[in-house]
Order: structure tokens, then C-alpha cells, then sequence
């Protein structure tokens, strides 16, 4: 199963190459628009709407383009769409595109957020907007929640893995120790135990 | 609470930003720590509304960190945290997916991977159960929380909408 499933990633990873050569150049202006549009629609989740841009609309990427993508920034440090992001725009038009689609997609949100900071501090005593902060907090903990829930379906049903997630979060989260001593001790233990089990 | 020295801030965030693995919720624990707890820039419940401000903004949910350093010292302050956790790690990204289109298959990618995954989902679970201790008082919270998680699962609506009714709740007194 997971051979075929790595045989098929290999298939596709060579229809990427082809498909590469036949790609047609795509200027910085295009990334920083497109990404600025992604962005400023993504309500409640970007990867809906980036996928809908991307894939849907523009043709930039084939759906497993995005999901091959969309994982591997998943994998890297930061956010998977912020990566996702940087790589749609390398590929197209080399770093001046990385840098325009991230100009896109973060320079938008930033001056959004602030501009609600702002509203937030003047007007965030008033009881009504207490009220419905109030309201709206446990919501937002629960988008958390049900986020973990489904990234947890990934992983495999042994005991290994929910233990390391288990120490993870007994640590950061109920003991309060600081993340880089967590992960770093964590961490080794977590690549070699994978590593041993990968047969 | 101590006045906010930047150097140190952005310092914090560059290291953050080595360790966000699956995005800016597995080290929003450390975060937390680092500005409610040892500092004391802010309560924890202003914190969580920071967070809850910018899941209801457009982009990605990692901007909870530029308002979060908006919060502690401005403008500078939003740079010093949003430049340090985004730019080393989407200069990494360009290095491997550079990488990545020559070898999509290398065995220690996948490996490393494979390890590192429960630990995000951890960490994540780590930050719910933070920020839920910041903002649930008493039943009714958390079942606004529970009832928020069923329906996430289970129906196809927009997140937005589900904050939207939060709020109205909030507004006319039921949570």
C-alpha cells in the first residue's frame, strides 16, 4: 500500500517536470495580485481559497500539485500556506515572485489586523463588544480543537506516536516548559522511533 | 509588567520560528508564556482576544502574532514579531522546495516527517487547552466550545459563520 502510494507520488513528481517545461511564465505583478485576492477572500480558513485561485480558477497548479504543496509546507517551519505561498511564487518567476506573492498574501492581513487592533483598543471596553468577544472566544477554540482532531486522523494507530503527542502537550501545555526544551528533547526520540518503525 | 525590550522580542520570535512546525498555533503555548507569564504584557484573557481578533480577519492565522506585538510596543513591536517568525522560515521553504523539485522522495524527509507530526499535534492541543483556560469560565463556554468542534466535523459551514453566531450569543447575554 504504502509503496504503491510512493510508486504513484514518483509517477506524479515526473508529470511535474513535464508539465513544468510546458509552464507558461507568470509575472511578479500576476503572484502579488493573485495572492492578494487569496488572501483578502480567505475568511476562516486560507487553504479553501487558495486552492479555489489556484487550481480552479488561474490553472497555476494541478490538484495534486497543490496537495503535494500543500504538505511539504505543512512539514516546514512556519505557516503551510505562508510556504505554500512562497513556493507557488519561486516556481513561477524565481525570488522577485517569492517575494510578490508574499507581499500579497501577508502585507493585506497585516494592515487588516492592526486596523482591528485599533478598533479593538478604542472601542474593546464597550459592553457590547465585550459581549460578544466573549462569545466569539470559545468559538475560536473550538476551530482549534477540531483542527487537531482531524490532523490527528493521519496518524498511524499505534502507541508510539500519540505518546510523543501526548508527552508534547502534557509539557507546553499543563506544565508550562519552555517549547525549545520540549521539542528538543522530544523531537530525537520522535525521528528515530519513526525511523526504526519505517519498515 | 516590564517594558518591552525589543531586541529581546525579536530574539524570542527567531527561535520561534525554527520550532513552528505546522504553523504559528504550536507555538502559540510559548508565546503565551513568554508575553503573559514571565513578562506580563498582557492577561491571558486580552491574549486570547487578540487570538480571537485575528481568526476573524482575512489571511493566515499566524497574524495573531503581528497584533500580539502591536499589543506589547506598536508598530515596532508588531515588526519585531511577525519579521523574525515569518522570514527565516519561508527562506528555509525556498531552500527545500528547491530542493524537493530535484528529490521528491528522499527517505529522510519522509522520516523526519513522520516523527515530527504527533509533536505539532501536541503542541496544538497544547494551545486550545491554553487558550481555553484563559476564556472558559464556567459550562456554558465550554459547550459553545464542544458544539463548535461537532459542527466543524460534521458540517461543510464556513468557520466565520460559527463566530459570527459566538458573537451574537455573546451579544444577547447567553454565554
Amino acid at each position: 500500500m504504502a509503496a504503491r502510494r510512493q510508486r504513484r507520488r514518483h509517477r506524479e513528481s515526473k508529470n511535474h517536470e513535464a508539465s513544468r517545461v510546458t509552464q507558461a511564465h507568470v509575472s511578479a505583478f500576476a503572484l502579488f495580485l493573485t495572492f492578494s485576492r487569496i488572501t483578502l477572500s480567505s475568511f476562516g480558513g486560507v487553504p479553501f481559497w487558495a486552492r479555489r485561485v489556484l487550481v480552479e480558477r488561474q490553472r497555476w497548479l494541478t490538484e495534486q500539485e497543490f496537495v503535494d504543496l500543500l504538505a511539504l509546507g505543512q512539514l516546514l517551519p512556519g505557516p503551510n500556506v505562508l510556504n505554500l505561498t512562497v513556493m507557488v511564487g519561486y516556481r513561477f518567476a524565481g525570488w522577485a515572485g517569492a517575494a510578490a506573492a508574499v507581499a500579497g498574501f501577508l502585507g493585506w492581513p497585516c494592515l487588516v489586523v492592526i486596523a482591528m487592533g485599533v478598533l479593538h483598543q478604542r472601542y474593546g471596553a464597550l459592553p457590547l463588544v465585550q459581549q460578544a468577544l466573549t462569545g466569539m472566544l470559545p468559538v475560536a477554540v473550538g476551530l482549534l480543537f477540531a483542527t487537531v482532531v482531524k490532523m490527528a486522523t493521519v496518524l498511524p494507530r499505534e502507541w508510539r506516536p500519540w505518546l510523543f503527542g501526548m508527552l508534547a502537550f502534557v509539557g507546553v501545555g499543563v506544565l508550562r516548559w519552555p517549547l525549545l526544551a520540549v521539542v528538543g528533547a522530544l523531537a530525537p526520540f520522535a525521528i528515530a522511533a519513526a525511523w526504526r518503525g519505517k519498515d | 509588567m516590564d517594558r518591552p525590550d525589543l531586541g529581546a522580542l525579536f530574539l524570542h520570535f527567531l527561535v520561534l520560528s525554527f520550532l513552528a512546525i505546522g504553523g504559528a498555533p504550536t507555538v502559540l503555548p510559548d508565546i503565551h508564556r513568554y508575553v503573559v507569564e514571565v513578562h506580563h504584557w498582557m492577561t491571558s484573557t486580552q491574549f486570547a482576544e487578540l487570538y480571537a481578533l485575528a481568526q476573524v480577519a482575512p489571511g493566515p492565522n499566524a497574524m495573531f502574532v503581528t497584533l500580539i506585538g502591536w499589543q506589547v510596543a506598536g508598530w515596532a513591536g508588531a515588526a519585531a514579531t511577525t519579521l523574525p517568525l515569518l522570514v527565516p522560515a519561508s527562506t528555509l521553504t525556498l531552500l527545500v522546495g528547491h530542493l524537493y523539485a530535484r528529490h521528491p522522495n528522499a527517505a529522510l524527509g519522509r522520516t523526519v516527517r513522520r516523527g515530527l507530526t504527533p509533536i505539532t499535534i501536541g503542541l496544538m492541543l497544547a494551545s486550545g487547552w491554553i487558550l481555553m483556560r484563559a476564556v472558559n469560565h464556567d459550562w456554558r463556554g465550554f459547550l459553545l466550545t464542544l458544539l463548535t468542534v461537532v459542527l466543524v466535523l460534521r458540517t461543510p459551514w464556513n468557520p466565520l459563520w460559527l463566530l459570527a453566531a459566538g458573537a451574537l450569543a455573546g451579544m444577547v447575554g447567553l454565554v
